[in-house]
């Protein structure tokens, strides 16, 4: 196995490390490019039946009858189940997925739907049979009939007097207050610091403008699989592919009112989540459907399921209004955000309120955040949920801020930029973060300076911030005879966490990242894990792996102690050896001693769980070259470059590759995904086809400089680095097409004939 | 309702033979009837590359061939790809390059790369880029795949020579 | 997907009395990249036989001669056409439209006839195969007939095929001197993709001055349309950007799209303008150097 030598671009931090830093192979990599790994599809056992979704084609519509009986009646077809075969919920009951939270009820009600159906793809009954097309062809033969309403498909409609209502008994929660008034507006929310009038009032130059964004799918790769056995001892088996094996645990729990323990949730591998698999969709109605059947039952998503069954992440509408000096400096800044939940409230506009001025120090500042439901599936977390439909306003209004006063628009940033101390909208005052570190990464950046050669050709820039989240962790490591450890964790590893978490418990204990095999247990064989989401899983199980190993050492030195006969206070831990303080004789390595446990008293067994603080927020911005097509608005992207503050990167590689794939994540979201959707409410483009996300000949190589700002929250100073880079890229490239053309794009996506028009109207 | 067919086949070097239905598509053969699972399914209609394996000489996307369709031919998965107890140098690439993150599409990526490079075993990067278009990541941005593509298609120049 | 059965027959004979037989509930499989998602998307719930064309002699033929032009059997998929060196030499405009039709794996299966019989209004092989003056061979109980392939569609999926009759073969006439032709489509990505519109053109030059042209759009109306009097319009003029600027302003106004996920009427009328003109300006060159 080869390690290259690391040189991150920018170093904070001080210290060195033997294996923190490396490029490992990863301890997975052999089993997922044979194609042994086994992901959640790829489950079978004796007796496997195979499940279909039945799901409503109508955007909002009253469901009248359900009849079964021709579905039944099909040889092959064994169980089918409705929303009825769901135990009834208590009221008031929230279910926290770590990543956001919902009320029970409504978590129920979009497992299977019962009164209403409240988005095209929402869930209205199930089946169960011998093949997965005796199974379809059964749920063709349900026969729902509907009382078709109109339906509402955005905030601003929503928000209408007189809009039709998606929960005739939602009541508006205004500034923290219950209000009897039935509306779609879920809550209203504002952060104030300073104040407003006055700060515009100071203002030399105030912009102002409204910007709208459609909902957009996560995109990964590996629809939503799910199979449960609900034994005969009344034991739950669930193999599925999720970001939380234990929030999989805790709602279905929840949903079917079960203990937690009585179910068990064994995590498969998983083929992308992006915040679209901590829900639960396809579990519930498995386990009902095993229960009624007393077989394993497995079902599996198809494409188009995943797109009008799962959580996208929501459109919005977004007003900013930032006023400046005319040396630059920002005075005052009001953001109006309306965001779609969806068919159930909770939308990511609490994160957006958290994230659109987060940037920057302004003294003056007023959020307003709607979260509004519609007709559209419940929005899911999605990367940085909420921040990037902020940041393609705010970094845009900066821009041309910037371009009014005349100023280099990265400069106009530093002279704002947020920095240890700043006190957030929110409340949040910052600890030392790595805004302004970033920022002088790009100005430095050859990219900045390099010509722009060619007509129609521009730049933009953009900077994002994402706050990133702790939680609870659990490890366990016991040490093996011949120096290597078993690492026992349960955060499912979506992009290479096996490596990273070994990789700082091996730090710890001398060895090398090799002699660590990492697992990844179900919630019967480790403690709480919360979820692979808000970039915590290499900060927080990372940490519980360092305390496990931490925990390894403390008995490794006692043992050490008892083998000499001295003081475990004299035997001290250095470079992979034990040594003792007093005699120089006396030293015996890591995996000497490992050899000797048994005859000394036998395992040693590490254990950690930590709920840490201080996750330390991260920073991301881009430089982005576009080429813009005049007669066709096509904006191919020239060159792009991604900077982060990452804290501490563990294993560099697998750092450079989030940000690559949240910078095309967000370079797909600002040219061409979209939820194209009909008048009725009906999502026209389906397929991975025409949902357009992009193809390896629609991107450049994404150059990456990983900023080093150590996080003074984390042992290593690790920040975590997995969302904030899909936030600048939308603006960067808005920018970029102004830089090009003069256009300024309010509207995402700006795909080609979005461009041409905008033109159009300009020139009209 | 009519019976199943009698479909004989080479998958990986070895003569296979299986009993489908005429609707089955050949990849729901490959992973629930032969269990070949390294092959993914990722969209049902061609559109995302994951189950793409090489079918006499040139890769298709068997979502897209029903399995009936297999008599007599010749198949690679990604199962038939190393060497043995040796990764193939595209598989090694992948790793070093670590060209993968949550590894879905990385089957997909490794045996498109294998019918690529044994065309074309120097490929310019729109090349590489081009022939794997109908491949979707969405993790990685593609940048550390096609890298690990250029590295495999050196180390295998070089091999040769 | 319900359930179906699949006959494999080795004449044309055989599949013509199958579908003759079968009628609408029998459809051909050729490369099965069209046919194949319909079938699970629900759209074709009446199919239930599925008649492979890929062991019928005729439906492979890849027959080029310079006196005699070129024929292409209706199952002959996308990478055997641009890989056959004679025939990337002699109809670059066919190579155009059959080295981007989906990816590499589509193009592995996928064939210009079964773009054809699929029918679909943004079909990216039909404008081109019009441009080439492409006819159809096709056979059925009562003999063989010869279709202008600009004839052969006649609404979204349906096409003149009657009952019993399939698609044998495409012929393409050789390719005249100082002629060219180019297929260009307009696409948000860079592959993977349905036009948003398309213009397929040809061109023959004399002496600097167009001796004949035919241009074609895709993606714009009901089906892939034959813009005959864009054509007719280049005849005795000179082979210069503003000659075929007229040419592709009729393009525009022939366009009948459809406001959709695709692009709106406005936006798809100004895009066959743009790809009318690109591809004459190509296709000029390529007469050239011809």
């Amino acid at each position: 196995m080869t390690t290259t030598a690391y040189e991150p671009n920018m170093v904070l931090v001080n210290e060195t490390f033997d294996v923190v830093g490396t490029r490992p192979i990863r301890h997975d990599g052999a089993d997922k490019v044979t194609g042994r790994a086994l992901y959640g599809a790829d489950f079978d056992t004796a007796g496997l039946l195979h499940g279909k979704i039945l799901r409503s084609p109508h955007a909002h519509a009253r469901i009248k009858s359900i009849d079964t009986s021709k579905a039944e009646a099909l040889p092959g077809v064994l169980a089918i189940v409705t929303a009825k075969d769901l135990p009834t919920t208590k009221a008031g009951v929230i279910v926290d997925f770590g990543e956001g939270n919902m009320e029970l009820k409504y978590l129920r009600d979009n497992i299977l739907a019962s009164d209403k159906a409240l988005y095209k793809g929402h869930a209205i009954a199930a089946v169960a049979a011998s093949s997965p097309h005796v199974a379809e062809e059964a749920a063709a033969l349900i026969d729902v009939q509907y009382e078709v309403l109109e339906p509402v498909l955005t905030a601003p409609e929503g928000m209408k007097e007189g809009a039709p209502l998606v929960h005739e008994d939602l009541k508006t929660e205004e500034l923290g207050e219950k209000t009897d008034k039935s509306s779609n507006l879920a809550s209203h929310f504002r952060h104030t610091k300073g104040d407003l009038d006055q700060g515009f009032q100071e203002a030399d130059i105030v912009v102002e403008r409204e910007f709208n964004t459609v909902t957009v799918h996560q995109g990964y790769i590996e629809p939503h699989p799910a199979t449960a056995l609900w034994n005969q001892d009344g034991r739950l088996h669930i193999w599925c592919s999720t970001q939380g094996a234990f929030v999989v645990r805790d709602s279905c729990a929840q949903i079917l009112d079960i203990p937690v323990s009585q179910i068990r949730v064994v995590p498969m591998e998983i083929g992308g989540g992006f915040g679209g698999k901590i829900n639960v969709y396809l579990e519930p109605v498995a386990a009902l459907l095993s229960k009624k059947t007393g077989h394993a039952v497995k079902i599996v998503m198809s494409r188009a399921d995943c797109f009008e069954g799962t959580g996208p992440t929501p459109g919005s509408y977004v007003k900013v209004k930032i006023g400046a000096k005319n040396d630059g400096t920002i005075t005052a800044a009001h953001a109006y955000l309306a965001y779609e939940a969806g068919a159930y409230p909770g939308s990511p506009v609490g994160a957006g309120g958290m994230c659109v001025f987060s940037a920057y120090d302004i003294d003056n500042v007023v959020i307003d955040g709607y979260d509004v439901v519609v007709n559209k599936p419940k929005t899911a977390a999605y990367r940085a949920p909420g921040a990037p439909n902020a940041a393609f306003a705010t970094e845009q209004v900066v821009d041309e801020l910037a371009n009014k006063l005349g100023m280099d628009p990265i400069d106009l940033r530093l002279k704002n930029a947020a920095k240890e101390g700043t006190r957030r909208a929110d409340g949040p005052v910052f600890p030392r973060i790595g805004c302004v570190e970033v920022l002088e990464a790009m100005k430095s950046h050859p990219h900045y300076s390099a010509p722009l050669e060619g007509p129609n050709r521009g730049r933009g820039v953009s900077i994002g911030f994402w706050f990133n989240i702790g939680l609870a962790s659990s490890c366990s490591i016991s040490v093996n005879d011949d120096g290597t450890i078993n690492l026992v964790e349960g955060s499912t590893d979506i992009g290479g966490t096996r490596a990273s978490i070994a990789m700082q418990a091996a730090e710890v204990l001398g060895i090398a990242a090799e002699d660590v095999r990492p697992s990844v247990a179900d919630t019967d064989s480790v403690g709480y894990t919360a979820v692979t989401g808000g970039s915590r899983t290499t900060f927080a199980t990372g940490w519980a792996a360092y305390e496990a190993a931490q925990d390894v050492k403390r008995q490794m030195i006692e043992r050490a102690a008892t083998v000499w006969e001295v003081d475990a206070d004299s035997v001290e831990f250095d470079k992979g050896a034990f040594k003792s303080k007093t005699d120089p004789e006396l030293s015996m390595s890591f995996k000497d001693l490992a050899g000797r446990l048994s005859s000394t008293g036998g395992p040693i067994v590490g254990r950690a769980a930590v709920n840490p603080q201080g996750a330390g927020g991260s920073f991301a911005g881009n430089i982005v070259d576009v080429e813009v097509d005049p007669e066709t608005g096509k904006v191919e992207v020239l060159r792009f470059t991604a900077v982060q503050d990452v804290g501490k990167a563990i294993h560099p590689s697998y750092v450079e590759g989030q940000m690559q794939g949240g910078s095309a994540q967000g370079i797909g979201w600002a040219l061409n995904e979209e939820y194209y959707m009909g008048e009725q409410g009906q999502m026209t483009n389906t397929s991975l086809l025409d949902y357009r996300m992009p193809t390896s000949l629609d991107l450049p190589m994404i150059d990456t400089v990983i900023v080093e700002v150590a996080n003074p929250g984390h042992p290593f100073g690790v920040r975590g680095v997995g969302e904030a880079n899909i936030i600048p890229p939308t603006p960067a490239i808005a920018n970029a097409i102004h830089s090009a053309t003069g256009l300024r794009l309010e509207r995402l996506p700006m795909n080609p004939g979005a461009v041409t028009e905008a033109g159009w109207k300009q020139r009209k | 309702m009519p019976g199943k067919t009698y479909v004989q086949a080479t998958i990986n070097g070895e003569h296979t033979d299986f009993l489908c239905e005429p609707r089955q598509s050949l990849l729901e053969v490959l992973r629930d009837v032969i269990g070949l699972t390294g092959t993914k399914e990722g969209c049902n209609d061609g559109n995302c590359g994951a189950c793409t394996i090489i079918l006499d000489g040139r890769i298709v996307t068997p979502c897209l061939v029903l399995a009936v369709e297999a008599e007599g031919k010749e198949m690679t998965t990604i199962e038939g790809i190393a060497n043995g107890s040796t990764l193939h140098p595209i598989q090694q690439s992948f790793l070093e390059n670590a060209a993968l993150q949550c590894g879905i599409c990385t089957p997909g990526f490794i045996v498109a790369t294998k019918a690529l490079l044994d065309e074309n075993p120097n490929p310019t990067e729109y090349e590489i880029r081009f022939w794997l278009a109908n491949n979707l990541c969405r993790c990685t941005g593609y940048d550390k795949i096609i890298r690990a593509v250029q590295d495999a298609a050196t180390t295998m120049q070089e091999a040769k020579a | 997907m319900h359930w179906i059965d699949y006959v494999n027959p080795h004449s044309v004979r055989e599949a013509t009395e199958l579908l003759a037989e079968h009628g609408e509930s029998a459809r051909i499989l050729a490369g099965g990249t069209d046919l194949l998602v319909l079938l699970r998307g629900g759209t074709m719930d009446n199919v239930n036989l599925v008649v492979d064309g890929k062991s019928i002699p005729e439906l492979n033929e890849v027959t080029y001669d310079p006196q005699a032009g070129l024929t292409l059997g209706a199952a002959v998929p996308c990478y055997k056409i641009y890989n056959n060196q004679a025939v990337a030499h002699a109809y670059p405009g066919l190579i155009d439209t059959a080295s981007l039709i989906g990816g590499t794996q589509i193009q592995g299966r996928a064939t210009l006839g079964g773009n054809l019989c699929n029918a679909a209004p943004s079909g990216d092989s039909i404008p081109a195969m019009i441009a080439l003056s492409g006819v159809a061979n096709i056979a059925g109980p009562s003999g063989n007939r010869s279709v202008p392939v600009e004839d052969f569609c006649t609404a979204p999926r349906q096409t003149v095929l009657k009952r019993g009759e399939m698609l044998v073969s495409l012929h393409f006439p050789p390719p005249v001197p100082n002629s060219g032709a180019r297929y260009l489509r307009f696409i948000p990505r860079n592959e993977m993709d349905i036009a948003v519109a398309g213009a397929g053109v040809s061109v023959v030059l004399d002496n600097g001055t167009i001796k004949s042209a035919r241009v074609s759009l895709a993606s714009v109306a009901p089906t892939p349309l034959f813009v005959k009097e864009a054509g007719e319009a280049l005849v005795g003029m000179p082979a210069t950007e503003e000659s075929v600027r007229i040419a592709s302003g009729l393009a525009r106004d022939a366009a009948r799209p459809i406001t959709d996920m695709r692009g709106t009427i406005e936006y798809r009328k100004h895009l066959c303008e743009v790809l009318t003109r690109r591809a004459l300006l190509t296709a000029i060159e390529r007469a050239k150097e011809a």
